[in-house]
């Protein structure tokens, strides 16, 4: 997938956008459009690995949510024990520091879609939707059970983590953190994609019995793919955490699955940078309509009931002239 | 003993409505290939309706009809309107607008019967308990819950194993072109089977609404269990549905009853009741897990 001019222009455009968004929103005495930019920006990082499952690797995952909450509670676990100075199960002290905590949020996620990824891999279709969704939701009433962490109430904590030289308490530069971090997560997807592994993804969504046939084993390459994505949503919820500095059963619970997927699909499935349009899309929705109606959800309901039905093209496409055909050359745009 | 003889009717009961809900899931999913998340939101109708009769009119024996006629209704108009121009489409475009479907229905109920539960009474002449072995007391609308489910699920095997109807789903499941070429009405035959999963989704919920509490998203945690089930079970496969809610009910309740009290006896008290929640609300899980290890695709796989 190399890019078109004009999915270049676009690309290049809403860059600069971002990075102008801090200034406009002082300017135009919006502060809130900050914090709002800022989840979008995360939510498009957690999308945009789910994209990497449903659109290249074609799994459909419904329980991305779990590794996105788990990746937010590393974060305030490691907060909480900091904060006591008491070690969680006995053996792992607290952390603070960005580039600890972050790491580890990665990491842990990576081992956790690893280990359920085994086992959900063993079904496709329906079932891997199901199990999937099980899993995440495994998690969120482990969380629930765990007072000490708040059960439902959530965890909620001073201050964000710390890098060297960054004033974690400013809500900008907390903001172009995370701008980075969706730059970075989307250069590494895009190399991903195009790589040759990338291709056996690709190859086997496409025709599973032909890519066995010249010798490739499908389930150790989806395998991978499902892990790289949990790490990503992994980051996306270390981040959030970050963002709230606050920590919920409600980040892992099955609609914040449903809420990620649905940015996907309105962003365009299998587009990489569709995700990012899907969480601007769905975020500004949300917060229009609710403020429009307190049963916002009875109008976005249907919204998605007929985006399903009607576009197919999801904004990407429709920005960026992304045809569903692949004309942009074998890497993704279906 | 008394307590493990009470709560194997409990985790039996527990089976029977899981059992109510997987029916119709395994069903749809079987014979027209759909994944229908909206399935829950049957449940809450189902629930809504009955309790909303109940207490207007103080009778169970209208509420029940009422309730089954809501959440039939609704499956039927949700079939015509939205889920048939979905059977051709991808898993992902039916979690997709199903996920909307739920959104649109529990706001729905929340605009109609506001977010504060609705109080659902036992029925007077379901009230009470009766002694199953002497001296240990069962409550008598559970055990009416459980002979209701045993009663659909005979119900069921005779109508998909022994009717006209049944032979058609049945042939539709196989090979659903061919039935269309014979000249079947296929689409009605698909409204028809979603309805009645529907249904028996909503019997399962106004059966619930005197235990539970009923309220707007009391059909999404019973979802994900009913998924539990179908894929122990083994998906598109009446029988396994059968065979996974009694083993996840059972799993479910006695989790519940005994964890707690095995933890205590290793570790100190706070913790084990931290340990023993968490574990038994993750046990139904755990036996999914184990199962795909073992069996893949479930314990009685739909088709070879």
């Amino acid at each position: 997938m190399v890019e078109t001019r004009r999915q270049a222009v676009v690309l290049l455009a809403t860059l600069v956008l971002l990075l102008v968004l801090p200034a406009l929103a002082t300017a135009v005495g919006m502060p809130y459009l900050l914090t709002l930019g800022s989840q979008v920006v995360i939510y498009a990082i957690a999308a945009a690995s789910l994209d990497l499952l449903i659109g290249y690797a074609g799994l459909p995952s419904f329980g991305h949510a779990g590794f996105f909450g788990l990746g937010a509670y590393v974060v305030g676990i490691l907060a909480f024990h900091a904060a006591d100075q008491s070690r969680f199960l006995g053996l792992v002290g607290g952390a603070t520091q960005a580039w600890i905590v972050w790491p580890a949020a990665i990491g842990v996620c990576a081992l956790a879609a690893l280990a359920t990824g085994a086992l959900s891999l063993r079904t496709a279709g329906v079932s891997f939707i199901m199990i999937t969704l099980a899993f995440a939701q495994m998690l969120y009433f482990l969380f629930v059970a765990l007072k000490i962490y708040g059960g439902t109430d959530g965890l909620g904590f001073d201050s964000r983590n710390t890098l060297p030289g960054i004033d974690p308490s400013s809500d900008t530069e907390f903001y172009y953190i995370c701008v980075m971090a969706l730059v970075l997560v989307l250069g590494v997807f895009r190399f991903l994609v195009r790589s040759r592994f990338g291709m056996v993804l690709e190859g086997l969504r496409q025709n599973e019995r032909r890519m066995a046939a010249i010798g490739l084993a499908s389930y150790r390459v989806r395998l991978v793919a499902f892990t790289i994505a949990g790490a990503g949503a992994g980051l996306a919820g270390a981040l959030d955490a970050n963002l709230l500095r606050y920590v919920s059963p409600d980040a892992l619970h099955w609609t914040m699955s449903g809420d990620l997927l649905v940015m996907v699909v309105l962003g365009g499935v299998g587009s990489l940078y569709g995700a990012f349009y899907g969480a601007v899309a769905f975020v500004g929705l949300q917060s229009l309509l609710s403020q429009w109606t307190e049963h916002w959800m009875i109008v976005l309901g249907p919204i998605l009931v007929g985006v399903v039905l009607l576009a197919r093209r999801g904004l990407w496409g429709v920005l960026a002239g992304a045809s569903d055909g692949g004309a942009d050359g074998g890497g993704g745009a279906r | 003993m008394t307590l493990l003889a009470e709560q194997l009717l409990n985790g039996l009961q527990l089976g029977v409505m899981l059992f109510l809900m997987a029916a119709g899931l395994t069903l749809v999913f079987g014979i027209m290939g759909l994944i229908n998340l909206a399935h829950g939101s049957f449940f809450m109708i189902g629930a809504f309706a009955a309790a909303w009769v109940a207490n207007r009119t103080g009778s169970f024996l209208l509420a029940l009809p009422a309730g089954l006629a809501a959440s039939a209704a609704s499956g039927v108009v949700v079939e015509i309107a939205v889920i048939r121009h979905l059977y051709a489409r991808s898993h992902m475009d039916q979690v997709l607008a199903t996920f909307g479907l739920i959104m649109f229905f529990d706001e729905l109920m929340a605009i109609l019967f506001g977010r504060t539960p609705l109080l659902a009474s036992v029925p007077r002449f379901l009230g009470g308990s009766v002694d199953i072995v002497p001296g240990v007391p069962y409550p008598v609308f559970r055990l009416a819950i459980i002979v209701v489910g045993i009663a659909v699920a005979v119900a069921l095997w005779w109508l998909i194993g022994r009717t006209r109807l049944g032979m058609l789903v049945r042939a539709g499941a196989t090979n659903r072109d061919m039935v269309r070429a014979l000249g079947v009405d296929i689409a009605l035959l698909y409204t028809a089977v979603f309805g009645l999963g529907a249904m028996l989704a909503g019997l399962a919920g106004l059966l619930t609404g005197p235990l539970l509490s009923v309220q707007v998203g009391m059909g999404d945690s019973i979802l994900i269990t009913t998924f539990v089930v179908i894929v122990v079970g083994g998906v598109g496969s009446v029988r396994g549905a059968l065979a996974g809610a009694m083993l996840v009910g059972m799993v479910d309740t006695l989790a519940r009853a005994y964890l707690p009290t095995l933890l205590q006896g290793m570790m100190q008290a706070s913790t084990a009741d931290q340990l023993a929640g968490g574990l038994s609300s993750m046990a139904v899980f755990i036996l999914m897990a184990v199962v795909l290890l073992v069996r893949p695709r479930g314990l009685f796989p739909a088709h070879g």
